[in-house]
């Protein structure tokens, strides 16, 4: 770029990136400035500070089963995809094969159907197929969303992946399996962690899934849908949100930070945009 | 068919990511067509095959209202989303030159906050006693607390555009990253202005880009039912809360279903006349 060749658009852009950055910001920043509010109502002026909505969220039952409930589903969903993420994202970096396009195409599909579409069509099966709603039917549709990000990001590191490594591996006498093993997998597991991690983020945040598919135990987004009613149980609300943000933020930034050096460690220049697209 | 050893090796490793979007997509998807011809009464199911359902989902005004109401939101959300993520991919793609990466980072942090709460906490902004208005009042631009901002449309719209944004700047920075520089380059040298520039080269060849983020925005917005139930009052209902009451509340799973069938028949439509469109302006550039 020229710099100064156009100063005034640049000028006017640059006022119009940091208002936009304002804009995307404006509710997360309310976050924890509510969350460490002393005031029980949701507003301002702002009236002191207090940790106690914190200490209140440790003393909650429901909260600590709902919490549970979440891991278990984010943990499965996590692996399962991620599993199945790359077994596709394998098969269309590396081979070729008649229906191949459709397939992916369809295994992608998930990623612009609206959730409640298919949270509505798996209730609609497991319904008619008599099955009970459970942990396992929110993971099973989970890992159903999960599978495209997965795929998205594990498609760049086997992309990456120079065959002729694995070629000299089967040369000097490594088995399939070994070669996997030795070459191969330590190549892409920056990719494979940082799937993991995505998936896993994903779907500890997914509401409208679990709330269709969700038996008797609660989510934690659910759990946090049902307290939205209460103005009362708000601050802790406001608190909880806070630990997940930050949660979610580092394990974002790990997740970035392994996919950076899976990139790297292939040779291949990190494209920003590679991990989201 | 004989398939050679690659494809089947490639075959058998997509096969069980493959097979499980068969099981948990594709039968699910067929059910709840077969589903929107059937009828319920309380629990029993009827499987006689009928219209019945689309005759309802399509005659009765509260449907029509929904679905229309559903649509027009979602495409002035769309609308709105992406003019304004178009002049942030630009600038991140044409005017950053270092640290882009961090930028793209800083603008998808906020959207791994907890939805429900993203939403909820659009309430507390536009709300009667919101943080806009105690800054507007404060700041002595208004006298009373605006009453427009919270339980209507509009809140349900800004409250969309901000969730839906990085989903906009992303396919948009993506295609603008693509365009070869020297292009623009050849534009100049050949005489054309900044704007001339932009329009004639440029705009066409981030096309792909511009219509990958409005499909990305237009489909999953028509089924969200969370924002407009936070945010929306009654006159801010969409479609995805009528299909919701239908599969809880109201218990009549078929109209539900038909109800979803209709709004996502409706939905691939567009979608595909906007691509369509799309391909045309921007020509044949992937």
């Amino acid at each position: 770029m020229r710099p100064g060749h156009n100063s005034k658009r640049f000028s006017w852009l640059t006022i119009y990136a940091v208002g936009y950055m304002l804009f995307l910001y404006a509710p997360v920043i309310l976050l924890p400035l509510f969350a460490f509010n002393s005031s029980t109502i949701i507003a301002f002026p702002l009236s002191g500070f207090t940790t106690e909505w914190f200490t209140v969220l440790l003393n909650n039952a429901a909260l600590g089963e709902s919490v549970e409930n979440s891991l278990i589903v984010a943990v499965s969903t996590a692996i399962l995809s991620t599993l199945l993420g790359a077994c596709a994202a394998r098969a269309s970096a590396r081979y070729r094969f008649p229906g191949q396009r459709g397939m992916i195409a369809f295994i992608m599909l998930p990623l612009v159907l609206p959730e409640i579409i298919v949270a509505v069509a798996l209730l609609v099966l497991l319904m008619q197929l008599g099955l009970s709603l459970s942990l396992w039917t929110v993971i099973g549709g989970h890992t159903l969303i999960c599978v495209p990000y997965s795929i998205a990001i594990l498609s760049s590191a086997f992309h990456g992946l120079d065959r002729s490594l694995e070629e000299a591996s089967f040369d000097l006498g490594e088995t399939s399996w070994g070669t996997f093993k030795r070459v191969t997998f330590p190549l892409v597991l920056p990719g494979v962690i940082s799937s993991l991690l995505i998936c896993f983020t994903i779907s500890l945040d997914e509401f409208i899934i679990a709330f269709f598919l969700t038996g008797t135990d609660a989510t934690l987004p659910v759990y946090i849908w049902s307290q939205l009613r209460f103005p009362t149980k708000l601050p802790s609300i406001m608190a909880l949100g806070t630990i997940l943000l930050a949660l979610s933020v580092i394990l974002l930034i790990l997740a970035e930070w392994f996919r950076q050096r899976s990139a790297k460690r292939q040779g291949v220049e990190a494209s920003a945009a590679g991990g989201f697209l | 068919m004989i398939l050679g050893r690659e494809a089947r090796q490639g075959l058998t490793l997509i096969s069980p990511t493959m097979i499980y979007a068969l099981l948990l997509l594709a039968a699910p998807l067929l059910t709840v067509v077969t589903f929107s011809f059937w009828t319920q009464d309380y629990l029993t199911i009827d499987t006689t095959l009928t219209l019945n359902n689309y005759r309802e989902a399509w005659t009765q005004p509260i449907y029509r209202i929904l679905i229309l109401r559903s649509l027009m939101v979602s495409l002035v959300v769309t609308l709105v989303t992406v003019l304004l993520a178009f002049p942030i991919a630009y600038y991140l793609s044409f005017h950053v030159t270092r640290r882009k990466a961090l930028w793209l980072f800083m603008i998808t942090i906020p959207f791994w906050t907890s939805y429900l709460l993203r939403v909820f906490l659009w309430k507390v902004i536009l709300g009667y006693n919101g943080v806009l208005n105690s800054a507007l009042t404060g700041l002595g631009i208004i006298d009373e607390p605006l009453t427009f901002l919270l339980y209507n449309i509009n809140a349900v719209i800004i409250t969309l555009a901000h969730a839906w944004a990085p989903f906009a700047i992303l396919p948009i920075f993506v295609a603008l990253e693509k365009i070869d520089r020297s292009l623009l380059e050849a534009a100049e040298d050949l005489g054309d202005g900044p704007v001339r520039r932009f329009f004639r080269v440029t705009l066409p060849l981030a096309m792909p880009g511009v219509i990958a983020s409005i499909l990305i925005v237009l489909i999953p917005t028509v089924g969200d039912f969370i924002t407009p139930r936070l945010v929306g009052g009654t006159d801010g209902l969409m479609i995805a809360n009528m299909i919701q009451i239908q599969f809880g509340k109201a218990n009549n799973a078929p109209l539900g279903a038909a109800l979803a069938v209709s709004s996502m028949v409706i939905v691939a439509s567009i979608s595909l006349v906007i691509y369509l469109a799309g391909k045309r302006f921007g020509g044949k550039t992937q």
